[in-house]
């Protein structure tokens, strides 16, 4: 487990900026929730009034004076973009950097293969992965119990365990991807996590395009879905684990053959 | 057994050539010579032997394992030093040189210590930090470091200054009379003439040379040095001809009776007749297409 060890080594500074960054942010929004409870009312009319734009971000299925109602429309938006722009960061460099930051020469010339160096690099990003969601579901169950409300653990416990699984699946698309690529893989990082959510946003707003939750993992970790039918929508899910076992195994398959410029 | 064995050995960048059916063997405990210029197959010949790149034809086997089978086996017995070192951004020395040990899983903490102090290495330093010979000098001491049985070194003296070359090149020799089988390429002669009994030489992806250091050099061109003045024109076999300070050097290949008749009908007042150095030859090498001076 020496490149696991190496990999969260290198990895450190950009895991704390991210995590303090989307813990911080939730926090922030927490808090400001009791202020906002008394108010609501007329915001939660207003919010429901917004036509297309309502039905994008769930607004119409949720109650945004509840804690839970509140928490997944401002704070999922928070996690869901944030844990995936952490994740598809995370994957989409770890196998390319070390051509573009010409340091696969070293690793490569070393007693160990290629399988062995894919499998520990994967697992470092899935340990970043697990550790940042711990840290965040810490900070947010933290802030809730701090501003004296009742925490909602059943929709909590859904809503973070989905966009777990929802970074863990762009992290396994970006690590496939990242086996491709030389050079320019922030970017397509970015981009693949960003198409994902406005992909959602389209789904949510007509009907023709409701297709598309099929392909983006925020489909099936829709927080407005989750609360208001209490579970994970499945209908989704399982071509979201194709698509993880596809990036997998597409870094396997191109990464051991790859010619190493 | 030959530490390395080339049957064939091919390798196409799409369209582009590498080295086209490269045959090398190379015996265990030799010191062994690479030469060539830029682009002429060096570095592609080292890439493919190491694994960072396949074959396209042909194959290789280093210390009788096949190179594309037992990859990590022969890694083992390896150390590589590359022409450009290139590390992992804010490391330190320390750590890199226990990396790279933690990766062979040896705990070569001694012998790097010894290394260090040779090369007078500082192991706190960052890497980032580092001059371009201190980061050879970090990639020198993870080559050796594990005591390999094979040193692959690419341009291995780019960057380093010349005591430095001097100090690496005794520890290289060390090695080498201990068993070490080293594998040296560069496109510094002097460097190959020094330290290796055999070499190659590469051009366009082909061996177009191979034998002894001696053998490669050994010629019927001699360079000669004239003081004084004798008229040379016309004279069959001269080239490369350098007139300085009422001198004239040239390589002679042509009947040396006629240069010694042309020479005698001048005023002479000093004569040097010695044999050409390999960087000669090898440039000779590469003019005349591959044909032996």
């Amino acid at each position: 487990m020496r490149i696991v060890k190496h990999e969260l080594h290198q990895g450190k500074v950009s895991f704390l900026i991210w995590s303090a960054s989307i813990g911080f942010l939730l926090a922030v929004c927490v808090f400001l929730f009791p202020e906002m409870k008394g108010e609501m009312d007329g915001i939660s009319d207003m919010f429901a009034s917004m036509g297309s734009f309502t039905a994008a971000f769930g607004m119409d299925k949720l109650n945004f004076g509840t804690l839970i109602g509140y928490y997944t429309i401002e704070c999922g938006n928070i996690l869901g973009l944030g844990g995936a722009f952490y994740a598809a960061l995370c994957a989409v460099g770890i196998l390319s950097k070390e051509e573009k930051e010409r340091t696969a020469e070293f690793l490569l010339t070393h007693p160990v293969s290629r399988v062995r160096i894919i499998t520990e690099k994967l697992i470092a990003v899935l340990i970043q992965i697990t550790a940042i969601n711990l840290i965040v579901y810490a900070i947010s169950v933290g802030s809730m119990a701090a501003i004296g409300e009742t925490i909602p653990w059943a929709e909590i416990n859904l809503l973070h365990l989905a966009y777990y699984i929802l970074q863990i699946e762009l992290a396994c698309i970006c690590f496939g991807i990242s086996a491709f690529m030389r050079k320019g893989s922030v970017g397509t990082g970015l981009g693949i996590a960003a198409v994902m959510y406005f992909l959602n946003l389209i789904a949510n707003i007509t009907e023709a395009a409701e297709f598309l939750k099929y392909i983006t993992p925020f489909g099936y970790c829709d927080g407005a879905d989750i609360v208001a039918n209490g579970s994970i929508n499945t209908k989704y899910l399982p071509i979201g684990v194709i698509l993880t076992v596809v990036g997998i195994a597409a870094a396997f398959f191109r990464y051991t053959k790859k010619d190493i410029a | 057994m030959d530490a390395i064995k080339t049957i064939n050995l091919t390798k196409y960048y799409g369209k582009s050539r590498g080295i086209v059916e490269l045959n090398l063997s190379i015996k265990t405990g030799e010191c062994f010579g690479f030469i060539g210029p830029n682009g002429a197959g060096k570095s592609t010949t080292i890439r493919t032997l190491l694994g960072l790149i396949s074959p396209t034809s042909g194959s290789a086997q280093i210390f009788g394992r096949d190179i594309t089978k037992e990859k990590k086996a022969i890694l083992q017995n390896i150390g590589y030093l590359p022409s450009e070192a290139v590390f992992y951004s804010g490391m330190r020395v320390k750590d890199v040189l226990t990396l790279s040990a933690d990766m062979r899983k040896m705990n070569c903490t001694k012998k790097a210590r010894e290394l260090c102090d040779r090369l007078q290495l500082d192991t706190s330093c960052k890497v980032d930090e580092l001059s371009l010979g201190n980061r050879k000098k970090v990639a020198i001491v993870c080559a050796l470091q594990s005591n390999p049985d094979l040193l692959i070194l690419d341009e291995p003296t780019g960057g380093l200054d010349p005591l430095m070359q001097r100090e690496f090149f005794e520890i290289i020799r060390e090695r080498n009379r201990n068993g070490t089988t080293v594998f040296l390429s560069s496109h510094i002669l002097s460097e190959i003439q020094r330290n290796c009994t055999r070499a190659a030489i590469i051009r366009e992806g082909k061996l177009i040379a191979c034998d002894n250091v001696d053998s490669l050099a050994k010629t019927n061109t001699k360079r000669v040095t004239v003081h004084g003045s004798a008229v040379l024109d016309g004279l069959d076999g001269v080239r490369d001809r350098m007139a300085l300070d009422g001198s004239v050097s040239f390589l002679y290949s042509g009947d040396m009776n006629i240069l010694l008749k042309r020479l005698s009908a001048g005023h002479i007042t000093n004569l040097t007749i010695s044999e050409p150095n390999l960087e000669e030859i090898f440039l000779h090498y590469y003019e005349k297409g591959g044909d032996r001076v």
